[in-house]
């Protein structure tokens, strides 16, 4: 039959709105099903059963206080970060180059760590130290910034190549500081003085770091939101044409936008480096400029939701990084895990903002 | 002194696993996907291959046919980037999510498989060896042409290579031929231009996507391959890929989208790559870290000079890194 | 507004019916396309609601109907873009499936969309043959061989190895037909053809389309406007909101019985012109001329002045500079040469070129602007209607917050005053339809009383209803004082509201006519011809 009316099976349109509880359920279930379909992997790969790996993985998070004081210290590392990236994607300026600005953080706060301690008082250093970061963390973000507002230059890759630059200088300085010669790394700076050390608050040093973490969130909430500069970067972000129709200077926006991107990461470098690790590494940032990029994403830019978005990627993080040091395997494991977590929620957005119509009935007569 | 002879052939074969990647992703731009997940899929693709012919080689033994060497790893290299294509398309394509986003989760998951499967592939199949080293493999599929020892200067700059070094250039004039003179490459082309414009042509802006997507991601998985049987003489270890991905991703800028561009593009970031090896510096081995930063800062400055550049052919394709969705208005 | 709807539905067509009766007895044939029962769904919007449409063989049908009554998506559904929802479609009496623009080809059916569906790097022969899956390898001389063939035919100029890029919005529209034709279509929707053509180009495709229907082909206009129904149609169906009115021979019909059925109440035809109060000089325009980034001249040595409590019309065809000017004024376009002055109240000058709208605005001049793009410069789609008030205002007040409080009584006001259609303040703007949006943008640009107001195409794509509110609200500018630099595209509503008409051609001033005497034709003939009917 050639004229038999086929009606398509599946037809998409799109949803007018949404209301939030439907939204939010249909972002668990994604994460519920992106855990089972996890927790299904894990079993496959390491012959333990599901319960058995869900098990795992909370122990692995908060098996101990030690643990959970270390899970916290690495979410609030994540957020900070994320909360550095946020604004910039808001300006849909894809600064993939956490990682080189968190790192060049830790490069001016170290450099000032190695080059001045004990020539003047411990305040003052940890103030040079900050400043130091902080600098760093804006001179690598304004470069790429500068070029996209002047020349419109492709910011994504701009960013990235910045992430390798850094770790070379790094690399380099590493070995020109090495201690003790030989080793090609840096060990603890200053282990036995402490001097450039933030202080430990309650004898806990992972606690400062989550209070930064905490107050630079509700900071860049009221930033985003209620300030002058946050309304710009949404036009910005929206429209360039209508930012320059209202007069908004779209290049100092990108420029100042980057640099308070670029600051928060260099902040970030300050505290691993004063705060938490106290040494320099190329590999200290650990990739959470790109993880970053993904809970500022998911979380629609809103800080508060960041905190749950950074916490779920933490999370199964270091649960696989247990259950690969349990069983054995490497740390990959967990790079996995987040892959597949990352597919479920952001396919889920699909079904947030269209909806299918099925065919009614398969054998609908021909008239 | 600069001894060239010895630098071109290590700066194609550097260059290699670029072209791939850069051809793949070139493809896949063409259909209006930007697949920052290239980086990720050349790992799986290595890993892939690795698997493959880890499994065959152990099972083998002594006893390897050298067609089924070469063909085993290159299948599993294939099958598995054309699932990470897959999920990239199912992703961006049918459930319209953000390419971006999409592609960086892609990285993250391809290169963790590519680590874990690296690191855990002895513990996981149960085998006695102390590492990976596919050194019988890497023999069948780096194997040149016997007579290219015999012809000095010329067989080591041009004949020196694995076959697969040939199939990348092959497969980039096939793309930049099929690109520019065909009615498929046509069809391609006005899907990355104007999804809107080829649909109410009459093509098939799914499918099209779909398959230049996969199309690209197993040709870039094939850089993979190459990078661990032929360049690294058949050893895996992790990371030791690095960013090659994301070399060949800014090289896609660099050759505006030609394919036939891109064979000369990668070889020179291939020689960049390992300028540093030739560039006397003593014994100070800080030095040779800044040097190795090399191809990224060129990579910078051609980002910036590629911006400076108006032409209308020059620029990507116009709906590069949008989804489609038929019923927009 | 909903006693507005009532009145329409009260609405009793007799002396349409009876035509419409007579249309249909006329023909005896078989329609070569029927549609039965059409419904289509955005969302909560019903784009269309069981609507009936027959075109038969070797015959012109004008689709008439304001904007939004839904002729566009109707037309899609035909074309394979959309998917109806209900309803049945027979071609030649078969019933058929069209659920892509695939299918719609083999079943003959063309369309030449009001945005032209072309792929601007790619040359015209390359754009008409993209999709088609004919035997054989890519031959581009042989493609464009038939094309000759083709536009020989029909009376068509193009050149097919033309990039889109380097072509006029005519030439456009010609590689769209072309596209058509080459696929062997006999039956061809345009939608909106001559909204881009001056009145000589549109004489000029009435005719291409007159040797089609000799050639037995049958043509689908989708249009508002009446005169062109009269023109070039033999038979007119009508739609309202979506739904199907009627049907009737265009030679029975009459302009007012045409616009009675297709806005649905009885319609005062004439735009208000009031006499201008005291006009004096307030923008002076002195040799201003323009170059695009890439080098291109927009605007050349361009020199006028336009007068408080008067309307300055700006006719030509869109992209002839229309857009640079309004912005150089506005502060956005730099120039290469020339000037702008404000003459204040007392006859001080003041330059405005060089300037940014901040800098305008610190100034003291009020300017405000209604640009073309009213999505993707004048508002920001999704945010609130309280955000964009926002737009001219956040930077209100001291201190690093923005001040949410004024905005959003401001957008109340506007709802209110302007009657928009919205559920709450809070709804993004571009959940509004087209006439909302624009009523939330005007009315954000005149509530800072402003002394220049510019505008560009205020009434593109609004029913009816909307455009004479906007016509009124730029009246009572006018009547205020305000200087009003109006771009407008529909010469009709040019040549009744406006006090003088310049003419844009090819970024020069092709002529300043008398809005009261001048001559139509006269201003197309300027559009497309500096000096127009001077040099003929």
């Amino acid at each position: 039959m050639t004229n038999t009316v086929k009606t398509p099976l599946v037809h998409i349109t799109r949803r007018k709105n949404i209301v939030w509880y439907r939204a939010w359920a249909i972002r668990v279930i994604a994460v519920i099903l992106a855990l089972i379909l996890c927790g299904i992997i894990t079993t496959f790969v390491v012959h333990i059963n599901a319960i058995e790996v869900y098990k795992t993985m909370i122990a692995g998070n908060f098996g101990t206080a030690r643990k959970v004081w270390f899970m916290g210290q690495d979410l609030a590392t994540l957020l900070i970060i994320s909360l550095a990236l946020a604004p910039a994607f808001r300006m849909r300026f894809w600064n993939l180059g956490g990682d080189g600005q968190a790192l060049m953080g830790c490069f001016g706060a170290a450099a000032v760590m190695i080059l001045f301690s004990g020539s003047m008082p411990n305040w003052l250093l940890l103030i040079v130290m900050f400043v130091a970061a902080i600098v760093a963390g804006m001179l690598w973000a304004f470069i790429p910034a500068f070029f996209k507002a002047k020349w419109n230059t492709n910011e994504t890759l701009f960013t990235l190549m910045m992430n390798y630059i850094a770790t070379q200088l790094i690399a380099f300085f590493v070995v020109v500081w090495e201690n003790p010669k030989g080793s090609s790394k840096i060990g603890i700076i200053n282990q036995r003085t402490q001097l450039g050390w933030l202080p430990d608050i309650g004898g806990n040093k992972y606690i400062l770091i989550i209070i930064v973490a905490i107050v630079l969130a509700v900071g860049m909430f009221i930033y985003m939101r209620y300030s002058k500069h946050g309304y710009e970067i949404a036009v910005v972000g929206e429209s360039e044409p209508t930012a320059r129709y209202v007069g908004i200077k779209v290049r100092k926006v990108i420029i100042r936008t980057m640099l308070l991107s670029g600051a928060i990461c260099g902040l970030a470098g300050f505290m691993m480096v004063a705060s938490t690790n106290h040494t320099l590494t190329t590999t200290l940032v650990g990739g959470r400029g790109f993880t970053g990029v993904m809970v500022a994403w998911l979380a629609k830019f809103n800080p508060f939701f960041m905190i749950i978005t950074s916490f779920i990627l933490v999370f199964l993080g270091r649960g696989a990084s247990e259950i690969s040091t349990m069983f054995g395997f490497n740390d990959s494991f967990g790079s996995i895990l987040t892959g597949i977590i990352l597919f479920f929620i952001i396919g889920c957005e699909f079904f947030l903002n269209y909806e299918l119509h099925f065919r009614k009935s398969a054998k609908k007569e021909v008239a | 002194m600069f001894d060239i002879v010895a630098f071109i052939p290590r700066a194609v074969i550097q260059g290699i696993p670029l072209l791939y990647g850069c051809v793949g992703e070139t493809i896949t731009e063409k259909s209006g996907n930007l697949n920052l997940g290239t980086p990720g899929i050349m790992y799986v693709g290595g890993i892939c291959g690795v698997i493959g012919s880890f499994v065959y080689e152990q099972k083998a033994g002594d006893h390897m046919i050298g067609f089924l060497a070469i063909a085993i790893p290159i299948l599993c290299c294939l099958i598995g980037s054309l699932l990470m294509g897959l999920i990239y398309c199912f992703l961006t394509v049918t459930l319209r999510a953000n390419q971006n986003v999409t592609g960086l989760a892609m990285t993250t998951f391809g290169v963790g498989i590519g680590n874990f499967f690296g690191g855990s592939l002895i513990k996981l199949s149960g085998a006695d060896v102390p590492s990976i080293a596919l050194s019988k493999t890497h023999a069948y599929i780096s194997a040149t042409l016997p007579f290219a020892k015999n012809l000095g200067w010329f067989g080591k700059i041009f004949l020196s290579y694995g076959f697969l070094a040939y199939a990348a250039i092959a497969m980039a004039i096939i793309a930049a031929i099929t690109l520019k003179k065909t009615r498929v490459g046509l069809n391609l082309r006005a899907v990355g231009e104007s999804p809107a414009t080829a649909d109410a042509a009459g093509i098939n802006v799914i499918r099209y996507k779909y398959v230049a997507t996969c199309l690209g991601a197993m040709i870039a998985g094939l850089g993979g391959l190459y990078y661990v049987m032929d360049f690294a003489s058949g050893v895996w270890s992790n990371d030791a890929f690095g960013d090659r991905g994301w070399l060949a991703i800014a090289l896609v800028i660099f050759t505006i989208w030609r394919p036939n561009i891109a064979i000369f593009a990668s070889i020179l970031f291939g020689g960049l790559c390992i300028l540093h090896m030739f560039i006397p510096s003593g014994t100070n081995l800080a030095v040779k870290e800044l040097y190795k930063g090399i191809p990224y800062l060129v990579t910078i400055i051609v980002l910036i000079f590629t911006s400076l550049r108006n032409k209308r052919e020059n620029q990507p394709p116009a709906s590069l890194g949008l989804s489609y969705f038929r019923e927009d208005r | 507004m909903h006693q507005r709807k009532d009145q329409i539905l009260d609405f009793s067509f007799d002396a349409v019916t009876v035509l419409w009766q007579k249309g249909t007895n006329v023909e005896n044939k078989t329609p070569i396309l029927q549609l039965r029962g059409i419904t289509k769904r955005f969302g909560d919007i019903i784009a269309n609601e069981k609507v009936n449409l027959d075109v038969y063989e070797g015959e012109i049908l004008a689709l008439l109907g304001e904007n939004g009554s839904g002729k566009t998506t109707l037309m899609n559904m035909i074309s394979g873009i959309y998917y109806p929802d209900e309803g049945e479609i027979f071609v030649k009496g078969q019933p058929v499936s069209i659920a892509k623009p695939e299918d719609a080809f083999h079943l003959g059916i063309g369309m030449i969309h009001q945005h032209f569906k072309l792929v601007d790097v790619l040359t015209a022969t390359e754009n008409i043959i993209l999709g088609l899956k004919e035997p054989g390898g890519l031959d581009l001389k042989k493609a464009a061989d038939r094309i000759k063939e083709i536009c020989d035919t029909y009376g068509f100029e193009i050149d097919p190895n033309q990039k889109i890029y380097n072509m006029s919005v005519s030439q456009k529209q010609t590689v769209e037909i072309v596209k058509v034709l080459y696929r062997g279509a006999d039956i061809l929707i345009l939608d909106e053809p001559t909204a881009v053509l001056t009145p000589q180009e549109a004489e000029k495709l009435f005719n291409v389309l007159r040797n089609m229907k000799k050639d037995g082909k049958s043509v689908i206009i989708i249009t508002h406007k009446l005169n062109e129904v009269m023109e070039i149609s033999d038979r007119v169906t009508i739609l309202r909101k979506g739904q199907y009115i009627c049907d009737l021979e265009t030679k029975t019909a009459s302009v007012q019985a045409l616009t009675d059925a297709m806005v649905g109440h009885a319609v005062e035809l004439n735009i208000d012109r009031p006499q201008p109060v005291d006009p004096k000089p307030r923008i002076m325009v002195d040799h201003l001329t323009v170059r695009s980034q890439d080098g291109v001249l927009k605007l050349k040595d361009v020199s006028f002045t336009a007068n408080s409590g008067e309307i300055l019309g700006i006719a030509g065809i869109a992209g002839n500079g229309q857009k640079e000017l309004l912005e150089a004024i506005a502060g956005l376009q730099p120039a290469e040469n020339g000037d702008i002055y404000y003459i204040e109240e007392d006859g001080s000058k003041e330059e405005l070129l060089g300037m940014d709208p901040l800098k305008i605005a610190a100034m003291g001049v009020s300017l405000s602007f209604v640009p073309e793009d009213r999505l993707g410069m004048g508002l920001v789609g999704n945010m609130d209607l309280t955000e964009n008030m926002m737009l001219r205002s956040f930077r209100n007040g001291k201190g690093v917050f923005t001040d949410r409080k004024s905005p959003h009584d401001l957008a109340e006001h506007v709802v209110e005053e302007l009657e928009v259609n919205t559920p709450s303040v809070t709804t993004p703007v571009r959940k509004l339809s087209g006439g909302n949006v624009q009523k939330v943008l005007v009315g954000r640009e005149i509530a800072s009383a402003p002394t220049v107001l510019l505008t560009a195409y205020a009434v593109r794509g609004l029913d009816i209803n909307s455009s004479y509110l906007i016509y009124d609200l730029i009246n009572k500018q006018k009547k205020n004082g305000v200087a009003v630099v109006y771009v407008g595209e529909d010469l009709d509503v040019l040549l009744e509201l406006c006090d003088r008409i310049l003419v844009l051609c090819d970024g020069q001033v092709s002529g300043i006519l008398d809005g009261r005497t001048a001559q139509k034709n006269e201003v197309g003939l300027m559009m497309t011809k500096v000096g127009g009917g001077e040099a003929e």
